[in-house]
């Protein structure tokens, strides 16, 4: 589905700030794969996910999604293929239109729009059927603005944007990471519904050991911009936070320092 | 001059300033780009409309002449920000400075008469009744067109640029080529509005447009301010707008007859403009009153402090 093949992205080349985020970053993923991405900060998580939607060109490297090499094509275009939910909830929904117009963007995804009525009676009513599920009271209020949404409906909302047109691949970006734990966890709790209904194909990038464990059919580990633990199925299912630790220190010959804090609050 | 009679007078400038607030709502508040090209733009409409009537071209192909012509400013002005990376306010202010030329170029000198005995026009200063069905027809039907398009597919997907172009774009949304489509609109209606206002006066001058933006800012912000109360949708907020700007002519008629050195009159706007664009800012850095809560407030009645 994902083909990612030596992609290599480096900032500010030739200067004191030069830094390689992408090195050799191979990655291949299978339709339906649920995948979640964890490493330290710094480790190219997000690159990779800017990398595969198209913010930038890479300096070197492929990215093929179905067999389309979308190395070269705007991010605009590539929608067409992949849906990206933010870490910031304010970034994927436009707060001064209303939920149902919000859903109506994400509903034509993909395809040229035209002139003809942007958000339809029909389509309202579809919508009302798809929020009922979340359990937030979202489907009375399809008229509201999204802006006076809270953070977690917000998220919520783009989640149900992504997966309203069937992404051939979903990157998820520590979308749960600005919300409190309580709605985090719900967030989360959508999100695995949407994935697992759907099919969809996800990259799930988390900075929780413990979501990384419990969500998915595979994890990947991340390090210096390229993928060093690649671990699914059964292997992934008994994986403990404290093997995951130690798979990062044999590939990597460092500690796992960034996350620890993290790490420790997961566990207790 | 009596206040009274120059009343209906007031009524259809404000009428035809109100096509070019409404152009200006499209930049300002849907895609939020202070767009400068304005002050350029509605010359330019003027400009093209009067050297078309005064050819003896009937005037509505002038109206839709001068609307192309100031869609191609909107979109060089659009193209210079998207495709050049500039800042659009900035690339406002460089369109409108090519505009100058261009403006000249068009007119081939500073200003042209057009006698309403001599040339076709649609409406004239002459005959304020009609004018001001004239120009309040032209704005029912560029808010009815814009209702149409602003909730189609297109549309929305405009709204939604200015709102959010992150969102936008992950949504596959081609933010530039909707900035320029805006950007073209907006422009269009405001030389629309110029070419009226060269009919209306019965003369076009080059420097007919300084301080357009401000203008039409002020019917924005007037009118808003009440459409907002009223119920805050697109149409009523457009209606608000052409309200607006009606508003500002009655005001401006109203200060002139007070007899208020004409001279100072931009001086005027302008800062009545910056007042109203402070207010927001200032109700909410001073005037909002902290919620204090309800059992602190109960604990002070009951004697004050606290009682540990």
């Amino acid at each position: 589905m994902l083909k990612i093949k030596n992609l290599y992205k480096t900032f500010h080349p030739n200067t004191v700030n030069e830094k390689r985020a992408l090195s050799n970053l191979n990655l291949s993923l299978n339709a339906g794969d649920f995948v979640t991405v964890i490493g330290g900060n710094g480790a190219g998580k997000s690159t990779m996910l800017n990398a595969i939607s198209g913010v930038w060109k890479p300096d070197y490297g492929t990215i093929e999604i179905d067999g389309v090499n979308v190395t070269k094509l705007p991010a605009y275009k590539r929608a067409a293929f992949l849906c990206r939910v933010f870490q910031d909830p304010m970034k994927g929904t436009a707060p001064d239109m209303e939920i149902a117009e919000n859903l109506a963007i994400a509903a034509r995804r993909g395809s040229r729009r035209r002139l003809v009525w942007g958000c339809t009676k029909k389509e309202r009513e579809s919508y009302k059927e798809l929020l009922a599920p979340l359990g937030l009271g979202l489907e009375n209020r399809l008229s509201t603005k999204v802006g006076l949404l809270s953070g977690g409906q917000r998220q919520a909302v783009t989640l149900l944007m992504a997966a309203l047109k069937k992404p051939k691949l979903l990157l998820l970006d520590e979308h749960t990471a600005a919300l409190d734990p309580k709605t985090a966890a719900k967030v989360l709790e959508i999100t695995d519904k949407l994935v697992t209904e759907n099919k969809l194909t996800t990259l799930m990038v988390t900075h929780n050991m413990h979501d990384a464990i419990a969500y998915g059919n595979r994890l990947i580990m991340m390090h210096e911009g390229r993928v060093i633990v690649d671990v699914s199925g059964e292997e992934k299912k008994n994986l403990t936070i404290e093997q995951l630790l130690g798979l990062f220190e044999t590939a990597s010959g460092s500690k796992f320092a960034s996350d620890r804090d993290i790490l420790s609050k997961a566990t207790k | 001059m009596g206040f009274l009679n120059a009343l209906p007078g007031a009524i259809a400038q404000g009428l035809v300033w109100g096509l070019m607030a409404i152009g200006l709502y499209i930049s300002y508040k849907i895609l939020d780009i202070a767009d400068l090209t304005v002050d350029g733009s509605i010359v330019t409409g003027a400009c093209v409309c009067g050297i078309l009537l005064t050819n003896g071209v009937n005037p509505f192909v002038c109206l839709i002449v001068a609307f192309l012509a100031g869609a191609l400013a909107g979109i060089v002005t659009g193209l210079s920000h998207t495709l050049m990376g500039i800042p659009p306010i900035l690339s406002g202010i460089l369109t409108q400075l090519i505009l100058w030329s261009v403006n000249l170029k068009i007119l081939g000198k500073a200003s042209l008469a057009i006698s309403s005995r001599t040339y076709s026009v649609l409406l004239t200063s002459l005959n304020n009744p009609m004018a001001i069905v004239v120009a309040a027809a032209f704005c029912a039907a560029v808010i009815v067109c814009l209702f149409l398009f602003f909730y189609t597919e297109i549309g929305l997907s405009v709204k939604s640029t200015g709102d959010n172009a992150d969102m936008s774009e992950a949504q596959g949304v081609n933010v530039k080529f909707n900035k320029v489509l805006g950007l073209a609109i907006s422009n269009g209606l405001v030389a629309l509005s110029g070419a009226l206002l060269a009919q209306y006066q019965g003369f076009v001058d080059i420097n007919m447009g300084r301080g357009a933006i401000v203008i039409g800012l002020a019917a924005i912000i007037i009118g808003l301010s009440v459409s907002m109360k009223i119920k805050p949708n697109f149409v009523v907020s457009l209606i608000g707008v052409v309200g607006g700007s009606i508003a500002y002519f009655l005001v401006y008629t109203f200060v002139i007859w007070l007899g208020l050195d004409s001279d100072l009159l931009k001086m005027l706007s302008a800062i009545v403009v910056m007042f109203f664009l402070a207010f927001p800012y200032w109700k909410k850095q001073y005037f909002t009153k902290p919620k204090i809560p309800a059992e602190i407030l109960n604990a002070q009645k009951n004697g004050g402090g606290d009682h540990a």
